[in-house]
């Protein structure tokens, strides 16, 4: 079992380095991933992805593909890539505290 | 640590798609977008056969075959009658579709908006007698062997 220290707090994480706990999250401690990597400011938009692949992580067991993402949150694949230029799903699971999803699209 | 970090991880990806069928085209599309997902660069280049994904007037007729082609189990007179490799692809797409696999077209499109640059051969243009017109839109030039392996420069060189 591996944690990180996030605010202050010893949380603990899966192998790629995600949170394992939902409960662990809140919009503090996604602001501080964020900025770890590399991301200094949440936008609104940012929230949008993130809130989007958290509602269906919950529902679904699984976070949803870049391609259910784009069509879906009305955000489109460019500016999703703009907003998570290290990869857009990965990045973005990672900052709202879900595991990285299984797809392959 | 976990095993997985001691090696050095993968930066960039040149994919090269030589062949025109459905099992020719969908692994290496799928490949650059899952770069693309990971934050790894990317780069298309097609040649040959391959070409037929990004040319306009060929890229929604993307064939598997049923000739020729044992892992079809189809016997080889069944698989040549008219009509049955459209059909097999047919149910093959709607397969891909239920795991969110888009058809070809809408897939270049994804991977292009991604970031990944994507390059047609310029001695299979000429072979063929092609124009840069006769392309998909997201097709960003035609190059030669020499340009392909400048844009390659500290890349992966995957060919499909």
């Amino acid at each position: 079992m591996s944690t990180i220290e996030l605010l202050g707090r010893q949380i603990e994480v899966d192998s790629d380095g995600n949170l394992k706990n939902l409960n662990d999250w809140n919009e503090d401690i996604a602001s501080e991933i964020a900025s770890l990597e590399g991301i200094e400011q949440l936008t609104d938009r940012h929230w949008l992805v993130i809130n989007f692949m958290r509602k269906e992580f919950i529902e679904k067991g699984d976070g949803p593909t870049v391609r259910r993402l784009t069509k879906e949150s009305g955000i489109d694949t460019k500016e999703l890539y703009a907003l998570f230029p290290k990869g857009p799903a990965k990045k973005a699971a990672r900052i709202g505290g879900i595991p990285k999803p299984k797809g392959c699209i | 640590m976990p095993e997985k970090n001691i090696y050095e991880p993968v930066k960039k990806v040149s994919i090269i798609v030589s062949k025109g069928t459905l099992d020719g085209v969908y692994p290496a599309l799928i490949m650059a977008n899952g770069a693309r997902m990971e934050g790894i660069e990317a780069n298309l280049f097609f040649t040959f056969f391959g070409m037929d994904a990004i040319t306009d007037k060929s890229m929604d007729h993307i064939h598997v075959a049923t000739v020729g082609n044992p892992a079809m189990h189809i016997p080889t007179l069944l698989g040549a009658l008219p009509g049955m490799s459209a059909f097999a692809s047919a149910k093959m797409m709607k397969e891909m579709e239920k795991l969110d696999i888009p058809p070809v077209r809408e897939f270049i499109e994804m991977i292009h908006d991604a970031g990944c640059k994507i390059f047609a051969c310029k001695a299979s243009v000429d072979m063929f007698h092609l124009k840069k017109e006769d392309f998909c839109k997201e097709v960003d030039d035609i190059i030669t062997v020499g340009q392909f392996y400048e844009e390659s420069a500290g890349a992966n060189i995957i060919f499909t």
